[in-house]
């Protein structure tokens, strides 16, 4: 069967997934392009996992159509389980397996030919960091070393597309470290769609975010766009003293949408900390201080707050919460 | 079937490699070992109208109601527990291969340790120095019986391993299970009200599935393709079974 090169790593069209009536996802259309590492958000139940299950052919959807390298999941499963390399939540591992007789096992599940698995296994190895416990029981490994042991596990049959749910989990920040190393370490050679909910994690690694609450998809962009369009404002944050009285009429000459959020109460120097809020999305900081200045105002900082991802996660989660509170009950997790 | 073998051969290094196969394999030997001094010894206190082969193997069911549980209700519960069943189902793997992959482990384990019971038979050939107490027309049989009950036993188990994903619930049921096949079917044979004229047709049906009655014919030397076909497809349909529980499992997971 000739691979089709042009055919997006995935394609989900109006994803549709019920346990006993209750819809865990619910028409959810995304695509994902070649190379490309893609961060999947949502709050716990939201149907990431199940999603995940549906693009590896493990669970059949309800209705709508996925298709891995244009490999439709519901009739060629098989094109598509050689296509992907899954890593569950929670890592499921055997525990009396040692770390190269699991992966040698899996290599062979996994069709990875017998002559190429001992140099293929020596490589996942080496990237993983795990020369130094191949020979160990997988049972007697501490978390993070098991999580790699996972990492190594879906990476091994070279896939064109990884989906890994929840790698981080569990682990402690330097391990996140690597794991996230190990992850960017993918990009270009395959297409990975990670998720999680430790937002630090998803916006430093992935070059696109989708958010999905309910079953549904609530945001998608890069995080510089779900920002704009989620929050879709910018905050700048001056701490000034002198008469700021004038700072309304003073930054409406400025931008007509700048305005005064909130004003604080003045310090033992006389500096009051003020935030000012827009919807231009361009930076105006040395508008603010220049107009400033000329008024005699004595500015001792300004700064662009940067909105992280979890305000954006909250807002674009938030959102989606108040509009189907109206239609029925919530989706649950099976 | 490409990934049988894979799974297969992944199967048994684990059994080999697991030190509970062989605590098992000891205690099935020190009681299949005690089992047969017993019989000796009352064969050699007074003459018995049975020989003692006969009498060993007519309590093939005592091994195989404690032993097939214990060798069968860890292979698809403990998958399902772990949530190993995931990975392994999410490469280019179909169910079938995974059931027979582990059917077929457990079944030639069950065969290897009916097979050392044979080492019995051997000590007492070369000790006893009297060949007229082994006759070697009822060991074959004996042991054929053993292989072709086992397909359906270890098939029986495998069916209650995907049932449940709490071992102990699936070891349960699979005892249970055995039971009934093996001594609610010699308890249905002796039943009087199925006497009646009426229910002739449901007598003759639990005559064929009598187990005890198979056995008989076996270490006579009688291999009937009548009995093959009830244990033959008695494992096709527990097997089916399985696959298609742990398929449905998936679905309504």
């Amino acid at each position: 069967m000739p691979e089709n090169r042009q055919a997006p790593a995935i394609e989900v069209t109006n994803l549709v997934k019920t346990f006993a009536g209750v819809a865990a996802v619910n028409g959810i259309s995304f695509t994902v392009p070649r190379g490309e590492i893609i961060g999947f958000l949502g709050p716990n139940g939201a149907g990431k996992s199940t999603t995940m299950r549906i693009l590896t052919a493990y669970l059949p959807a309800t209705s709508g159509s996925v298709s891995i390298c244009g490999y439709p999941v519901a009739t060629e499963p098989d094109a598509v389980k050689r296509r992907v390399g899954y890593m569950p939540e929670n890592n499921p591992l055997p525990e009396e397996m040692r770390v190269s007789e699991y992966l040698y096992f899996r290599g062979r599940l996994k069709e990875v030919p017998r002559r190429k698995l001992g140099s293929r296994i020596d490589e996942v190895l080496e990237l993983c960091d795990l020369k130094r416990v191949r020979h160990k029981i997988i049972g007697r490994l501490s978390k993070g070393f098991r999580q790699r042991v996972g990492i190594a596990e879906s990476v091994l049959a070279e896939p064109p597309v990884i989906i890994m749910d929840e790698p981080t989990i569990g682990l402690d920040p330097h391990q996140i470290l690597i794991v996230r190393d190990l992850i960017s370490s993918l990009r270009g050679r395959m297409t990975v769609l990670i998720s999680s909910h430790i937002l630090p994690e998803i916006e430093m690694t992935c070059d696109r975010v989708l958010i999905i609450n309910q079953g549904r998809i609530v945001a998608q962009g890069t995080p510089a766009e779900l920002r704009r369009d989620v929050l879709g404002q910018s905050a700048y944050e001056i701490e000034a003293s002198g008469p700021l009285g004038s700072l309304p009429f003073l930054l409406g000459s400025i931008d007509p949408g700048l305005s005064v959020a909130s004003e604080g109460e003045p310090d033992a120097q006389g500096f009051r900390k003020v935030t000012l809020k827009t919807v231009n999305d361009d930076d105006e900081g040395e508008a603010i201080l220049r107009a400033c200045q000329s008024e005699g105002l004595r500015v001792r900082a300004l700064s662009r707050a940067q909105p992280t991802l979890e305000d954006v996660f909250l807002a674009a989660t938030r959102r989606s919460w108040d509009s189907v509170s109206e239609v029925g009950k919530p989706g649950e997790k099976p | 079937m490409k990934h049988f073998f894979t799974i297969l051969s992944h199967e048994i290094r684990m059994l080999l490699v697991s030190p509970s196969t062989y605590i098992a394999g000891v205690l099935f030997l020190w009681l299949m070992g005690f089992i047969f001094t017993d019989i000796l010894e009352q064969f050699s206190k007074a003459a018995q109208a049975e020989s003692p082969v006969a009498v060993f193997f007519q309590l093939y069911w005592m091994p195989v109601i404690f032993m097939v549980p214990l060798l069968t209700m860890k292979c698809l519960a403990e998958e399902r527990r772990l949530g190993t069943i995931e990975t392994l189902l999410t490469t280019p793997v179909t169910t079938t291969e995974v059931v027979l992959g582990k059917y077929a482990a457990a079944y030639l384990l069950y065969l290897a340790f009916w097979g050392s019971t044979s080492g019995l038979f051997y000590i007492l050939k070369r000790f006893a120095g009297d060949n007229h107490l082994i006759d070697p027309g009822p060991i074959v049989g004996g042991y054929l019986f053993i292989a072709i009950s086992g397909l359906f036993f270890i098939a029986i188990g495998v069916f209650s391993s995907a049932l449940s994903r709490n071992q102990a619930v699936a070891g349960m049921m699979c005892a249970s299970m055995l039971i009934a096949l093996i001594l609610g079917g010699r308890y249905l044979g002796s039943a009087i009200w199925l006497d009646r004229e009426a229910l002739a047709p449901l007598k003759a049906a639990v005559e064929y599935a009598q187990i005890s009655n198979h056995f008989e014919d076996f270490t006579r030397g009688v291999v009937d393709t009548r009995e093959l076909l009830f244990y033959v497809s008695g494992t096709f349909l527990a097997l089916i079974f399985s696959i298609l529980s742990v398929e449905a499992k998936l679905l309504h997971s």
